[in-house]
């Protein structure tokens, strides 16, 4: 097991190697020089020449790489082109509102999809199993941005009991457990958990349906047991490829809603790569990617981990 | 026979679906004493499994049909509640299958998938569960006990996984076993060893045992009374020694033609022809009649009664009535 873990993590490396690699040269695969999204077109060639060589744009691109690659190691990221600020402070910032908005929508639609889907494969093929299904398809079919808007005009403008927009009182987003910022929290991340939650559903649907039919089951039951030490049974079995499910959900949620962020303004990473994207602020939007990507790999070490833990089949190759 | 450990009469399963009715099991009457081996012969699709399953009620809920009388051990099967009757399975009866690999989960460990058995019935501790299942392996001759429950049934071989099975089935001394052709996904050497070990355990625990499966040589080896099954009814029964020896049944007698035993050798086996009958449709006659060599038109109108001696009877319109 202990070994599995090693070389589980080092199977990592060349993984984030290549993701930062592909932000790195995001700006180079963006048309244009790199030098024309800093200084206006018709800056002085002199200043052009000493920009570039400030920025270490003259240097052949492995180097510029290996340069850039120590820098995001030792954790600078770099500077906004839009605002001259450091990257980092501003990125922390929309990832922890990010993080807040994703768990609680991944905790809405994991939790809500998991009980949809085992009530659907247990029922099979009766009414329950069709309404559940039916919410499902419903909840991935609906818009986002559409849901929202729709949200927003129920719950703040006729009924005026949930804030619109924002992430916390007086357009601050410091982040506390109580109800003036809970209450903001609300319409976005219940909006934002519509589509995994009919993900999860249906194949937590398919996961329990399949193993319901498996021998084993009968064996159970043959046991003797009774429909809560079963499903104990069916929720083991099916865990390892629900969280691989959910794993990819929570991770896409990560990346931020870029509709969702921006209906609500939620000044989460969809927020911040929507403005990066329309101010061309190069720099923030590798950066962004570029921890965006990790998290994401990280999250897929931790589910490849769990899944080995739960599954003793998975410990042998 | 009110003393019997299982009286079955006019057992009859079907399984309904929008699109069709397979009508599996036709009229199956039945005791078992205690202590006593019924081997259960027939080929696939002739009803065995779904009569034995309906003896523990374990076919589908939610498309199975069952009428007529099962009693296990004094409990009415056909009506007792879903509750009750998860109390009897497993305690008073129970069930190992053809294929252990699949029959067992696969996340759980040998020792877990024992005791969670022991404690659901006995309710009793988990170190004593612990403690009972490590003598179950032991009875079950599984080498390193220990080790073992710590195991996932992928970790074993397939006649160890049998034995973990058996261990799981006989963990609450039930008075009946059913046995689901416990040997076929066996290799022959394992198989044998299996049945064995059966045959004592039987022996030991004084459980009365109904032992499913299509090999007539398996047949011979562990049963008192045999049963052929063919087209959801019992068409021949009677003591393993009269049936072997003089099977009355026409399909009986093919299935012995077609069976390597001792002496056979320079001899042709023979072999019974067409195809076992769809039960969909629930022929009126004999449904052996239309593979049958010697099919009469009275095979064709009834169902013949079981004729014969009271030890050794089969449904067939040629032996005397």
């Amino acid at each position: 097991m202990l070994l599995y873990l090693i070389r589980r993590i080092a199977y990592v490396i060349p993984i984030a190697l290549a993701v930062s690699l592909f932000c790195f040269l995001l700006v180079h695969i963006a048309p244009g020089d790199p030098i024309n999204a800093i200084l206006p077109p018709d800056a002085p060639a002199d200043v052009v020449a000493a920009v570039r060589t400030a920025y270490g744009l003259d240097k052949p691109l492995p180097i510029q790489f290996g340069i850039w690659l120590g820098h995001v190691m030792t954790g600078d990221l770099g500077r906004s082109l839009a605002t001259g600020r450091d990257i980092w402070p501003d990125l922390e910032g929309a990832l922890k509102n990010t993080l807040i908005l994703a768990a609680a929508a991944s905790a809405i639609g994991f939790t809500l999809g998991t009980v949809l889907g085992a009530l659907a494969a247990v029922f099979n093929g009766t009414w329950i199993d069709r309404s559940c299904v039916g919410v499902a398809v419903a909840g991935v079919s609906v818009p986002h941005y559409w849901l929202g808007m729709v949200m927003v005009v129920i719950f703040s403008v006729t009924l005026n009991v949930l804030p619109a927009m924002g992430a916390g009182p007086d357009g601050t987003s410091d982040w506390s457990l109580d109800w003036a910022h809970l209450q903001f929290l609300v319409l976005p991340a219940v909006t934002l958990s519509v589509i995994p939650m009919g993900i999860i559903t249906r194949t937590v649907r398919g996961i329990v349906v399949e193993i319901l039919n498996q021998d084993f089951v009968t064996t159970l039951r043959g046991k003797g047991l009774r429909p809560s030490g079963i499903i104990l049974h069916v929720l083991k079995n099916a865990a390892p490829n629900a969280l691989a499910v959910m794993g990819l959900q929570l991770g896409y949620l990560m990346g931020g809603s870029i509709l969702v962020e921006t209906v609500f303004a939620w000044p989460g990473t969809g927020f911040l790569l929507n403005t990066a994207i329309f101010q061309r602020d190069i720099p923030v939007l590798q950066a962004t990617i570029l921890v965006l990507a990790m998290f994401f790999v990280v999250l897929n070490l931790g589910v490849d981990l769990l899944q080995t833990a739960i599954d003793p089949r998975m410990r042998r190759s | 026979m009110s003393d019997a450990l299982v009286k079955v009469r006019n057992l009859q399963v079907k399984f309904v679906t929008r699109d069709r009715t397979v009508h599996a099991v036709n009229g199956v009457d039945f005791d078992l004493a205690n202590g006593e081996v019924l081997c259960i012969l027939g080929e696939s699709g002739s009803g065995k499994s779904v009569t034995l399953r309906a003896l523990m009620r374990l076919n589908p809920d939610s498309r199975t049909v069952m009428s007529g009388t099962v009693e296990v051990g004094g409990h009415d099967i056909v009506a007792i509640g879903e509750k009750r009757m998860a109390g009897i399975r497993g305690r008073v009866v129970s069930m190992i299958f053809q294929e252990p690999m699949t029959a067992l989960d696969p996340v759980f460990t040998i020792g877990q998938q024992i005791s969670e058995t022991v404690i659901r019935h006995e309710g009793i501790s988990a170190s004593a569960a612990h403690k009972r299942a490590l003598d179950l392996l032991d009875l079950v001759q599984i080498p390193s006990a220990e080790r073992r429950l710590a195991a996932y049934p992928h970790e074993l071989s397939g006649g160890l996984r049998q034995r973990a099975m058996i261990a799981i089935a006989l963990s609450c001394r039930p008075k009946l076993l059913l046995a689901d052709e416990p040997t076929t996904a066996l290799d022959a050497t394992v198989q044998i060893q299996i049945l064995l070990l059966l045959r004592r355990l039987q022996q030991e625990m004084g459980m009365g045992v109904i032992f499913v499966t299509h090999d007539l040589g398996v047949a011979g080896e562990i049963a008192d009374r045999i049963a052929v099954m063919y087209g959801g009814r019992f068409v021949e029964e009677g003591s393993v020694r009269d049936v072997m020896r003089t099977g009355l049944h026409p399909y009986t007698q093919g299935l012995l033609g077609a069976t390597v035993h001792e002496g056979m050798r320079g001899h042709r086996l023979t072999t019974i022809r067409g195809a076992p009958p769809n039960l969909e449709r629930v022929p009126e006659g004999c449904a052996f009649a239309p593979r049958c060599d010697v099919a009469e038109d009275a095979c064709l109108t009834a169902v013949p009664e079981l004729r014969g001696e009271p030890g050794h009877r089969a449904r067939c319109v040629r032996l005397p009535a």
